[in-house]
């Protein structure tokens, strides 16, 4: 249980550090690791200076009603958002409608959200699924829910910027129009990510492993943003701050 | 000066939204009539066709589950944590529902451009999905000022015969205070008429100053008001309560066949007394 507490938290600083170029970093609400990630850089690093996370009061600035995210996104108002799904392939497309032949998916997921829309218009999407399998990452989706790449006659200002999962960190290259290995997470070994990867990929036998979170980011992390990521992910943070300390400072 | 407001129960309120009507719902963040939702299930309303603005959650799935609806246009079902939808799943699987499925923004462009009265609205992004390629609706255009090629996607306007919600506070003239939720306004601007439930009534105007009056939803777009306190029970209001957690687990376990889908519906809304 421990590992799997430090594991997350390693995800949510590893985030946390794509995320302090940014201004304004949107997070939707059922994502809780980059929620919290977004909370986290805010508090450490003061940038992003905007993080909006949809569905919450507390954490949500927006005055426009539901549409003013994708107003925000369509102007570059918006720099990092994250995109998963429960398929996700080499060519980084998405697919957050179902598994099989639509209509009649079996499962059925959700459906594609906004993600048709501001796959195109956020310069740096960060695809987020922890799961990593052959299930999730495959050589190619059944159902289009967003695309990764276009033709330089479409209109388009954003896209994938690299795939982070349970094991791994991918950057995407728009040149070669694949993934690249960038780092192993301790847990895991390129064999295993080989193994376990439904589709090709670039990388070197000498890719390093994921650095190990900066012990000042965790102590921010525990202390400060604990409060927050409450607030808005109850669930999410009873499972990974111990409750046996009180130490839930906010800001 | 007569009021405005008729008291009216729950039921009546569900009654006079016809079988067959296209209703625009709210997403879960925004406030959704669970009260009217369960109403609609208890008359039986048949071949509904949902708009979920820009998605839907419990309402959808609930309504999907009694067979009230024939079509259902959004961008989304979903439960959150909980899981998946098993009533959903269950009509997709089965084909038993139409489905319309679009992206969040071409829901709330869509409504755009039926409170505007113009046939489309253009929008960026959505080229190159299977949602464009499997929407029956929507066209790709050329941009008609660029001189290169510029494609782009015309979303048709969305005109629902009733906009449903929750909101806080209505006053006896039916103006409906929705704070900073503008999504219910172009949902009532776009739609012919609009149908709130409300957890009280204020005695006094909402218009009496300016900062309550900035929330307003003005009473010409208002059709009926009807008191429900606590009417998005059991998902959270942003007003208001938090989601019932006991609940929605108990809803999973129940809906995940269908004879505990059933007794949830005989034990939770055919049975609710029309004075809860």
């Amino acid at each position: 249980m421990t590992n799997i507490v430090d594991d997350k938290k390693a995800l949510i600083c590893l985030i946390a550090n794509l995320l302090r170029d940014c201004n304004h970093v949107a997070v939707g609400a059922a994502s809780p690791i980059p929620g919290a990630a977004a909370l986290l850089a805010k508090a450490t690093w003061g940038t992003p200076r905007f993080v909006n996370i949809l569905g919450s009061v507390d954490n949500n600035f927006f005055t426009g009603g539901g549409g003013e995210l994708f107003d925000c996104a369509a102007q570059g108002r918006i720099d990092a958002f994250f995109l998963g799904g429960g398929q996700i392939d080499g060519q980084a497309n998405i697919n957050l409608m179902g598994r099989g032949d639509y209509p009649n998916c079996s499962p059925r997921w959700p459906g594609t959200f906004g993600s048709a829309y501001l796959y195109f218009l956020i310069p740096k999407v960060i695809l987020f699924r922890e799961e990593h399998t052959r299930r999730t990452l495959v050589e190619k989706v059944d159902f289009i829910s967003a695309p990764g790449l276009s033709d330089e006659k479409t209109y388009r200002k954003g896209g994938p910027f690299g795939l982070l999962t349970s094991k791994a960190f991918f950057h995407f290259d728009k040149e070669k129009k694949r993934f690249r290995l960038v780092s192993i997470h301790p847990s895991s070994s390129l064999e295993d990510i080989l193994d376990n990867t439904g589709f090709s990929f670039d990388y070197s036998e000498e890719t390093p492993l994921t650095s190990p979170p900066d012990p000042a980011l965790l102590e921010v992390l525990n202390r400060v943003v604990r409060g927050k990521v409450a607030e808005v992910y109850p669930n999410f943070a009873d499972t990974i701050f111990p409750v046996t300390s009180n130490a839930g400072h906010d800001t | 000066m007569p009021m405005a407001i008729e008291e009216i129960s729950i039921d009546d309120f569900a009654k006079a939204i016809p079988d067959g009507a296209k209703v625009a719902i709210p997403a879960d963040y925004a406030g959704v009539s669970m009260a009217a939702t369960r109403a609609l299930i208890r008359r039986r309303a048949k071949a509904l066709y949902l708009v979920g603005v820009p998605t839907s959650g419990l309402q959808a799935e609930l309504l999907i589950g009694a067979g009230c609806v024939k079509t259902f246009e959004s961008s989304a079902l979903t439960l959150g944590e909980y899981g998946p939808a098993p009533r959903f799943t269950k009509a997709v699987r089965e084909g038993s529902i139409h489905l319309i499925d679009a992206t969040c923004p071409a829901i709330h462009a869509g409504l755009q451009a039926s409170q505007k009265g113009i046939p489309f609205m253009p929008l960026r992004g959505i080229l190159g999905s299977d949602v464009l390629k499997n929407h029956p609706g929507w066209k790709v255009i050329q941009n008609p000022f660029a001189i290169d090629d510029d494609l782009i996607v015309a979303i048709p306007a969305i005109q629902p015969d009733v906009a449903l919600f929750h909101a806080p506070l209505a006053d006896r003239d039916g103006n409906v205070w929705i704070g900073r939720k503008r999504e219910l306004v172009n949902m009532a601007h776009a739609s012919k008429t609009t149908f709130v439930t409300v957890d009280a009534i204020s005695e006094t105007s909402l218009f009496e100053t300016e900062e309550k009056a900035a929330g307003v939803l003005p009473a010409l777009y208002v059709g009926k008001v009807c008191v429900a306190p606590n009417g998005s029970w059991p998902l959270p209001f942003w007003n208001g309560a938090e989601v019932d957690d006991a609940h929605m687990r108990q809803y999973m376990q129940m809906a995940a066949n269908d004879a505990g889908f059933q007794e949830y519906l005989d034990q939770f809304i055919l049975q609710e007394s029309v004075s809860a």
